[in-house]
């Protein structure tokens, strides 16, 4: 089957900064692609590099197996969300949304029927007449969405499409934009730094860092079994091991991760394990957070809240499954 | 300053900012007054009496009418191409960055930043060394050199203020470079252009210093007040002519004003 | 939904439209893939026009300051030399640069003064519909017609203007009398003497001046005055210490304005004024009726250095911000 999006070996070069570094990435047709990782990590350059902002220095794109590069983003037939919404300011939203049928000369009558429906399906049915100025964020959110559906775009961008709002609208545009992407079936390709943002809402996840991509999998994967540091560290929470003490317990030397919740804390000190100092306690809600030290060695377990704690400064064992210790791909 | 409290100014600071706004407005009433003056030779004060028949006679007065018709005219051919210049050049200077950026911004306002008399005496020279006759378009070739400025400097004010992805997402919606201008791009500086230009025309309308080395025998409006200053002929014509003038200017500015409050400050300092 | 159903029920439209066609397509499709053509393309007429047109005017005019005129014949002999700088150094001719500058000295001092008041109040009191009102107030008269302005103090400082007749209703005349009989100052009426040269000059360049004084005061932050007041500080100390060296970059921008286009102005001291010339009218009569126009150009180098001296100091204190 053919890809929705395809990169092979793509490099962009800034001057002498190398943003995006030789990747290589195979997107799905219908899927939900998210691409993770701190800012300048390239995970941008990749969005831009799609819908045409952006040509690779060297390398290959191609979008449902037609090659993209020398074909400006006009021509082509991918649409992008952007972080600041840029909806026209002179423009209501009708218009705003019916911009793209408008310049391929699409009628009037048709264009503005269709700009009714785009703006039915993000519920935000009767907006039309509105200027961009007198909208919520939120509000502001579904009309760029709805501006670049109308379009029927084969590949929908987003960029960091949920980063403007605020928790409670965020959680609710999630749940909304995951409904909607099923219902349409078009392949959704966003860009994030949230890492519960990646998590939540899509199908794969590639985990960017300074122009290359560390790993991509499933969440279950990506959160489960990271392939390497970066990704243990970036995504949630994980206790990273250092190869001499993954080796006490695995008979390998290699670095591993450990998720908080895997750890068990015991009070009591002639039990077999690991001998740690509780350094500090965080309350979080459904769960609590303990700060350890393990010889020089930080180390955090989560909780469920209401179990007797153990006092700040008091040494407890720590003990785990053997199969919760996921060993990386990365070497000592 | 910022403050949010409401406060009142100490009474000797609204004393003295009174003063100089007085100071700034109550001479150009006066000429207004003097308008109806029915005294012919001199500036007696009071007036002896007052009159309507000086707008009469200024209206019967050809050459009035004359400096009037060159004047508009040069306006207009110069605020076109300054629209024009003016706006390619900061369209350039806004959407890239390139080498060299600060150099075109200097030589953008050097023509206004040098006293006038400099870039007057520099197109005279320039035009007796090419042997280029004084005509209509030599006023307007200075003129648009300093009427650029203005609009540059609306333009580029409007530029800064218009993010960068409005245009990629015109282009992200299918339309192309001509259709990104005529739908996206001109839409969102229109009124700052319209800005730039009222100003160009007001600044244009009023030179006198650069206009007297490159118009060889032509009047321009402030040419024939020029000269009516060093040799009067008839004084209460020269006032009404003054008050007109006041008039015409302040439409512009207004308006110029009007169409830039919210945002960018029209830009005043760069006359 | 029927537009927007699902799009693998609608059958696969290509994904990447051809080009438009037509000249249209081809070039928009050649900016889009060449933006430094399109740069080059925007930026030639404007650099053009400016480059050849004004700077080779320039370059005309500072090459003719080299050349010499022939004292007999009048004509220019356009032979490299450096006698024309030897003529402006004559004493007549420093004279015209030192009253040039001294005048544009004060006047840049006293609009600062005046426009002090001014910008501080509408920087730092005047809010909402009076603030654009303030606004206005300064911006007309910077728009309106400069010879409107120098004309209205014709009629104010005449003989027989105002000014006389509102001084002696308050029984001031002697006091004007006074002050014309003294040297340089004065004169026979306030309008052929160099008091009235100066108001005027101040009187057109005061809104160059309150704007960026304005601009520099509206981003000093109004709680370091109140703090500057709650630490012990007196007005004074507090004017003196603090609003005056936040605000003296806009200062030294506004006289920027106000010291170059009085150096250079040659109309307002020859309507108001003595017959005694300014660096302006000695450039105006040097390349008209004196025709000497290596004379002239030379003239014109002394504004040009001066203000490229003005400038430098002020580009190291800051002042270009305030612009």
């Amino acid at each position: 089957m053919t890809s929705a999006v395809s990169f092979t070996r793509v490099s962009r070069y800034f001057g002498a900064v190398r943003a995006v570094d030789a990747v290589d990435l195979d997107i799905a047709p219908g899927e939900f692609f998210a691409m993770l990782g701190p800012s300048g990590s390239g995970k941008t350059t990749c969005l831009r590099l799609i819908a045409g902002f952006e040509q690779p220095s060297s390398g290959s794109i191609s979008i449902f197996g037609e090659r993209a590069e020398g074909v400006p983003p006009y021509r082509r037939n991918v649409n992008t969300v952007f972080q600041d919404y840029a909806l026209f300011p002179h423009l209501n939203v009708l218009d705003n949304v019916a911009y793209g049928l408008m310049v391929k000369g699409v009628g009037r009558a048709e264009r503005y029927r269709a700009a009714e429906e785009a703006l039915a399906l993000v519920r935000l049915p009767g907006y039309g007449t509105r200027r961009p100025g007198e909208l919520s964020g939120g509000q502001r959110q579904r009309v760029a969405l709805a501006r670049a559906l109308v379009n029927r775009p084969r590949v929908l961008l987003l960029d960091e499409p949920l980063g403007a709002l605020d928790l409670k609208l965020r959680e609710e545009m999630q749940e909304e934009l995951k409904a909607l992407q099923k219902a349409l079936a078009i392949t959704f390709v966003f860009v994030t730094h949230d890492q519960g943002e990646a998590l939540s809402m899509a199908d794969r996840v590639a985990v960017f860092n300074e122009g290359r991509i560390m790993q991509v999998g499933t969440p279950q994967e990506i959160y489960q079994r990271p392939a390497t540091r970066f990704v243990a560290d970036f995504v949630g929470s994980s206790n990273i091991l250092p190869p001499d003490f993954v080796y006490r317990w695995s008979g390998q030397k290699r670095w591993g991760s450990l998720r908080p919740e895997a750890i068990r804390v015991n009070r009591s000190v002639n039990q077999e394990g690991v001998r740690a100092r509780l350094v500090s306690t965080n309350y979080l809600g459904a769960m609590i957070r303990l700060a350890l030290d393990a010889d020089g060695l930080r180390l955090h377990a989560t909780v469920p809240a209401g179990v007797v704690l153990p006092a700040e400064g008091e040494l407890v064992t720590l003990t785990f499954n053997r199969e919760n210790l996921h060993l990386m791909e990365e070497g000592a | 300053m910022r403050s949010d409290r409401s406060q009142t100014a100490p009474l000797a600071l609204k004393i003295a900012a009174g003063c100089g706004l007085a100071f700034l407005h109550l001479p150009i009433l006066l000429i207004f007054v003097y308008a109806f003056t029915t005294e012919e030779k001199t500036f007696q004060w009071p007036l002896p009496g007052l009159t309507l028949q000086w707008f009469g006679i200024t209206w019967n007065r050809p050459d009035v009418w004359q400096a009037l018709s060159l004047s508009v005219r040069v306006a207009a051919i110069s605020t076109v191409i300054a629209l024009v210049l003016g706006t390619l050049c900061a369209a350039a200077v806004s959407r890239s960055r390139f080498f060299g950026r600060e150099t075109i911004s200097l030589l953008v306002i050097l023509p206004i930043a040098l006293p006038g008399i400099i870039t007057g005496i520099a197109l005279r020279s320039a035009f007796s060394l090419a042997e280029i006759p004084f005509s209509f378009w030599t006023i307007v070739l200075g003129h648009a050199t300093f009427c650029v400025v203005v609009v540059y400097n609306n333009a580029v004010a409007r530029f800064r203020r218009t993010s960068a992805s409005l245009i990629e997402a015109s282009y992200d919606l299918g339309a192309d470079g001509f259709q990104t201008f005529r739908y996206c791009v001109l839409p969102n500086i229109a009124t700052a252009l319209l800005a730039g230009g009222m100003l160009a025309f007001a600044l244009s309308f009023d030179e006198v210093i650069v206009t007297t080395f490159t118009a060889g025998q032509q009047q321009t409006v402030p040419i024939w007040m020029l000269e009516e200053l060093i040799r009067p002929r008839q004084r209460p014509v020269t006032n009404v002519v003054a008050m007109v003038v006041v008039l015409v200017t302040f439409l512009p500015i207004l308006l110029a004003y009007y169409l830039t409050r919210d945002g960018d400050q029209i830009a005043g300092t760069g006359k | 939904m029927n537009r927007l159903a699902p799009v693998a029920a609608q059958g696969h439209a290509p994904v990447m439209a051809p080009s438009s066609g037509g000249l249209r397509g081809a070039l928009s499709d050649l900016f889009w893939r060449r933006p430094r053509f399109l740069l080059v393309l925007m930026l030639a007429p404007p650099l053009l026009w400016l480059g050849i047109v004004y700077i080779g005017s320039l370059f005309a005019l500072l090459l003719q300051s080299f050349f010499s005129i022939d004292e007999f014949s009048g004509l220019i002999n356009r032979q490299f030399t450096l006698k024309t700088y030897g003529d402006l150094l004559q004493a007549a001719n420093v004279d015209i640069i030192v009253r040039t500058v001294v005048m544009a000295a004060l006047v840049t001092l006293a609009s600062a003064i005046i426009a002090f008041p001014i910008a501080y109040y509408a920087a730092r009191y005047a809010r909402g519909r009076w603030k654009a009102l303030f606004y206005l107030a300064v911006m007309l008269p910077l728009w309106s017609s400069y010879l409107v302005k120098v004309y209205a103090w014709k009629l104010i400082l005449a003989k027989e203007g105002i000014l006389t007749w509102l001084l002696g209703k308050l029984h001031l005349g002697w006091l004007l009398d006074a002050w014309l009989a003294l040297p340089y100052v004065g004169g026979s009426s306030l309008s052929v003497s160099a008091t009235g040269t100066f108001i005027a000059f101040v009187y057109v360049w005061l809104p160059f001046m309150i704007l960026p004084i304005q601009a520099a005061l509206e981003r000093v932050p109004a709680n370091l005055v109140e703090a500057s007041s709650d630490l012990g500080a007196s007005p004074g100390q507090t004017f003196r210490n603090i609003l005056l060296p936040l605000a003296l970059p806009g200062v030294v921008a506004g006289s920027i304005f106000t010291f170059s286009l009085t150096l250079g102005d040659y109309i307002i001291p020859q309507i108001i004024g003595t017959s005694r010339l300014f660096i302006g009218m000695a450039v105006y009569a040097q390349q008209g009726t004196a025709g000497n126009i290596p004379l002239a150009a030379a003239f014109t180098v002394v504004p040009i250095v001066i203000m490229g001296f003005y400038l430098w100091g002020a580009k190291r204190l800051g002042a270009f911000d305030a612009l």
